[in-house]
């Protein structure tokens, strides 16, 4: 008994001390409770929404590009799609690729869907997490689409959507100009979260590229809800975004249709400019591509296509293309032998087929010769050996200075990115560069625009521009700017954009592509324009690709049809309109076309023809160009 | 088996079928109903105010282990002690095996497949470990419990199943059986020198035993140590687990309004971790609420303990109440970042069918203590009633 009431005397007495411990315990667990959910609440509670709150980008429209009359050259479409979400697919006990494959062969009846896009989707499936949708098929026609909407019922997972993507109403023919929009590559920098986004697409070349900022806009956000696997509960809050804003730009897109389809399956570049502002009314390069087909990536054998197509529809020609200009280089000649007093207006040449210099032998274009000629039928009729002669006189370094003048040999910015300088030697330049002294027989190729001599069609389309506008430099621009204040109006001899050029030097010069165009004996009488009051001005240039050996100028040229497309000439053609008062200046240069006064030619005839009929500069530059001084051509 | 072939001979009341219902603790069970239900309301909120994920299961396992509780409640208190020793042995041989099953299977292996149910071998072993030591204790004196001589057999009787369950490997459990074994010999009235003893030997062990301890558990460790360590990794749980804590704040989110938990930041939200997300939802105070009426358990059981007229009675109602509290503190300490996760639920809140039948049939012993209370035993079989 004695022992018994020791064993519960020592119990008792370690109960108490046990139930003090387990107080003692219980007290600290409140404490840290207390600590954690009173003291520390207020931060728990922010990193829990931190947690479960989400923000997400909502893509913005990309802005519009338009024409300079407001006609839409990239928008945006509907983009009718359908999407995969593999665990609504998902049957129970069944493995998600096994559904996922099961509800896309279900799709294929639908529409058309190959056994190579089922496995592309399948394979996302297993990459990606089960409730992120995945894009089946994209750009599906409403028939097809309107067929998935009345059977989705019956094909869980699959959901139809309508995205947005961007459409170009003029397809391959602004394609080189407006460029096109393709998905963010991980080379390119991330500056902006937006372009994180599934799908997002960046602007790629062209104004899409140039003003790609501009276009975007500006991401609005949505806050959602989301678990801890990223699964989106519900929309807590949402504020919009900005649009992308609207860029226009100076082409008129029906000239530049009409151009395009002048050209035909020619391998061509061309420009219209007005020759007052400088606004590209007209980019010509053909063959072009679909920029559409960029927006969802090309296959490997389209991209090949393209790249290795021999007219390179890829590459823009008219301001990439770098060609001799031929004997459209010949006003700057004159110009430059003129305002350098080397010759004068009235300077004559006699003309008996080639020039000598030293042992070699320069032929002219004209087997028997022109005879004596003055400037006006040196330009006239395009005699090589009258501008063999001014050229030896002037020198090449004169030449390039006058070139220059005219922006030739530099790089113009339209913000393209692809625009080339073309090339203007000096005899520095071709001492530094080959290490050999310069020809004298050098001068005379140079100053048939050939040799060295390089330009791009925008850089004659802006030299010819500048030949109508009385001198004065224009800087060809494509984007038209946010605010449209006219320019103020220039005086020709004060202005600092002046050429600096006398008028009577000009006068001569513009006289004689009067006639080039206009008279009997011009090379480019059959490309005259016969509607009142509408005739131009021009120059034929064609440009040899390779030289002509002797024996071969010996038998007589080949025919054309004979020469391998490769070797034949480049067919080249400048010219302005109308002659009174000059608007707009054209020049293209057809790859290997043949002759340019019979190839070239009538593209100008026509484009500038249709360029005043439908007074393409008209719109924002109208007042613009009455508020100019119209300079006034000799006739 | 009727009680005379035990030996044992009944001294004061021998009670009758009626009169032991009559008798249960009704206070007991309707708190353990209560806190069941409680535990039922944040299921019911955790499955998104639906039944049939949690809440149903879970209400039947209760249902199962309320009757086990009974019958085990209504089965006298002396056939009990006489089976301690023989459930103790079978637990060992079931732990023994398993993880011979488990080594030759090379993975952890805690459960056996007997058929009907699966049977987790330390679950049994939290029961008997108590019945074991507390008839050890019961059939010796306090002067032999005083003595190291005697004191080898129960040392050994609680390492045993403890080292067992550690290689399976189940920190938790382990930990849980010698916190009640120590609670045992305490209570017996084992020399208090001899703790500091077992403690500065267990200290020494931890370095060796730490080569021991798998990657995922010496992970636990070193997260518990600095839960900013990997935060994305063996950190998360408890960061996440203190900020829904903290987000609950005193009053809470409000029922089926906890985000943490709902939106799955939470890991194992419905089993170990379920107190997050009770107090995340009701706040400190419904925190406290459920530590209220864990308090009310335990004064149950210590009441019960007290008023036993034997001695077994008292140590196996201790012994239960104290296994119940380890396995409230371990929890609360584990997701509150007190202590490292080692994977014990919350008592009769969490989701899972084994430790609510463990906890249910323990305390069908308590109330068993409580309806034989009056009952004396002799610390020998034929020996006299003390």
């Amino acid at each position: 008994m004695k022992r018994e009431t020791g064993r519960y005397k020592t119990f008792s007495r370690r109960s108490a001390l046990l139930v003090g411990g387990q107080g003692l315990l219980l007290s600290a667990l409140v404490s840290r409770l207390y600590y954690l959910q009173v003291v520390r609440s207020e931060e728990y509670r922010m990193l829990a929404d931190e947690n479960r709150i989400s923000l997400r980008l909502l893509a913005p429209p990309r802005g519009l590009i338009v024409d300079r009359n407001g006609a839409v050259v990239a928008g945006n479409m509907q983009n009718y799609r359908v999407l995969l979400v593999p665990e609504q697919a998902k049957r129970p006990g069944e493995k998600l690729v096994v559904s996922a494959d099961r509800t896309l062969r279900a799709l294929a009846k639908l529409i058309p869907l190959d056994d190579f896009q089922r496995q592309k989707v399948l394979r996302e499936v297993g990459r990606k997490r089960e409730f992120v949708p995945i894009t089946v098929a994209e750009n599906l026609t409403w028939e097809d689409f309107s067929r998935i909407n009345v059977h989705a019922p019956d094909l869980p997972g699959i959901v139809p959507d309508v995205g947005e993507t961007r459409h170009y109403p003029l397809g391959s023919h602004l394609a080189h100009l407006v460029g096109y929009v393709a998905p963010v590559a991980d080379s390119d920098p991330i500056d902006d979260p937006m372009l994180e986004l599934p799908g997002f697409r960046i602007g790629r070349s062209g104004v899409e590229r140039n003003s790609d900022l501009v276009l975007r806009g500006k991401a609005g956000s949505t806050h959602v809800e989301v678990n801890a696997h990223g699964r989106v509960i519900r929309e807590l809050k949402r504020v919009a975004g900005h649009p992308g804003r609207e860029v226009s730009i100076t082409i008129d897109a029906k000239l530049q249709e009409f151009a395009t389809n002048r050209m035909g399956a020619e391998s061509a570049g061309a420009a219209v400019i007005d020759v007052f502002n400088g606004d590209v009314l007209a980019l010509v390069s053909t063959p072009s591509f679909d920029p559409t087909q960029f927006a969802f990536g090309l296959s490997r054998e389209e991209w090949n296509g393209l790249v290795n197509h021999p007219r390179k529809p890829l590459l823009n020609k008219a301001v990439t293309g770098q060609y001799p200009p031929g004997s459209t280089f010949k006003m700057v000649v004159a110009l430059a032998g003129l305002e350098g007093g080397i010759i004068h207006s009235g300077h004559r040449v006699f003309c008996p087929g080639h020039m000598t210099l030293g042992d070699r032998k320069f032929h002219c274009w004209k087997r028997g010769g022109h005879g004596e000629l003055t400037l006006h039928e040196g330009i006239e009729q395009s005699c090589d050996v009258f501008f063999y002669d001014v050229a030896r006189k002037v020198g090449i370094d004169r030449i390039a200075e006058m070139a220059n003048r005219f922006g030739l040999g530099q790089t113009p910015d339209l913000g393209l990115g692809t625009e080339r300088p073309g090339l203007i030697p000096t005899r520095e330049w071709k001492l530094k560069r080959t290490g050999e002294a310069w020809q004298a027989g050098e001068n005379l190729v140079a100053g048939i625009g050939q040799g060295f001599v390089l330009t791009t069609p925008l850089q004659l389309a802006a030299m010819t521009a500048m030949l109508a506008n009385g001198g004065v430099r224009i800087t060809p621009r494509l984007v038209l700017p946010a605010d449209d204040a006219p320019a103020a109006p220039w005086d020709p001899d004060n202005d600092p954009r002046s050429l600096k050029l006398s008028a009577s030097s000009l006068a001569a010069v513009r006289e004689g592509m009067v006639r080039v165009v206009n008279s009997q004996r011009g090379t480019g009488y059959a490309a005259r324009i016969r509607d009142k009051g509408f005739e131009m001005a021009g120059k034929s240039g064609t440009a040899q690709v390779r030289g002509i050996s002797v024996a071969e100028r010996d038998e007589g040229l080949p025919a054309i049809d004979t020469i391998p497309w490769e070797h034949r000439d480049h067919a080249l053609f400048v010219g302005y309109a109308p002659i009174g008062s000059p608007r707009y200046a054209c020049a293209v240069v057809i790859e290997h076309g043949g002759g340019g006064s019979s190839v070239a030619g009538p593209m100008v005839r026509d484009i500038l023809l249709q360029a005043q009929k439908t007074e393409s500069g008209r719109r924002r530059s109208r007042q613009l160009a009455d508020a100019l001084p119209t300079p006034q051509a000799p006739r | 088996m009727s009680l005379s072939d035990t030996g044992l001979r009944l001294t004061k009341v021998e009670l009758g079928f009626g009169q032991k219902i009559a008798s249960l603790n009704w206070g007991l069970i309707l708190l353990l109903t209560g806190t069941t239900g409680f535990g039922l309301l944040v299921l019911y909120s955790l499955a998104g105010g639906i039944t049939d994920t949690w809440v149903e299961k879970q209400a039947i396992r209760f249902a199962l282990g309320f009757s086990a509780m009974i019958i085990i409640a209504l089965v006298d208190i002396r056939i009990w002690l006489n089976l301690a020793y023989v459930a103790y042995g079978v637990a060992l041989a079931l732990l023994i095996g398993v993880d011979i099953v488990g080594y030759t299977s090379m993975g952890a292996q805690r459960w056996i497949d007997i058929g009907i149910i699966t049977l987790q071998p330390s679950e049994l072993m939290k029961v008997s470990i108590v019945l074991a030591l507390a008839r050890y204790f019961h059939e010796h004196t306090l002067e032999e419990a005083q003595s190291l001589k005697w004191l080898f057999v129960p040392a050994a009787m609680v390492i045993a199943p403890a080292a067992l369950v550690l290689v399976q490997p189940d920190l938790g459990t382990a930990t849980l059986l010698l916190m009640c074994g120590a609670t045992l010999c305490f209570l017996a009235g084992v020399r208090i020198w001899v703790f500091g003893v077992a403690f500065a030997a267990a200290a020494a062990m931890v370095p060796l035993g730490w080569q021991f301890l798998h990657d995922y558990q010496k992970n636990r460790i070193l997260t518990f140590l600095d839960p900013e360590r990997d935060p994305l990794g063996a950190g998360y749980h408890i960061l996440q687990s203190k900020i829904a804590l903290g987000a609950g704040g005193v009053f809470g989110r409000g029922f089926r309004e906890g985000t943490q938990s709902h939106l799955s930041f939470l890991p194992e939200m419905q089993t170990d971790f379920i107190f997050t997300t009770l107090a995340e939802e009701f706040g400190m105070v419904g925190a406290l609420c459920l530590l209220g009426l864990y308090v009310c358990i335990l004064a149950y059981g210590m009441a019960i303990a007290l008023r036993s007229r034997n001695h077994f009675g008292r140590l196996v109602a201790m012994g239960i109440g104290t296994t119940f509290f380890c396995y409230v503190f371990i929890n609360i300490a584990m997701v509150t970042g007190l202590l490292p996760v080692v994977g014990v639920p919350l008592p009769l809140i969490s989701y899972g069918g084994t430790a609510m039948v463990t906890l249910m049939a323990g305390f069908g012993l308590v109330i068993s203590v409580y309806v034989h209370r009056d009952v004396r035993i002799p610390r020998r079989p034929g020996g006299p009633v003390s």
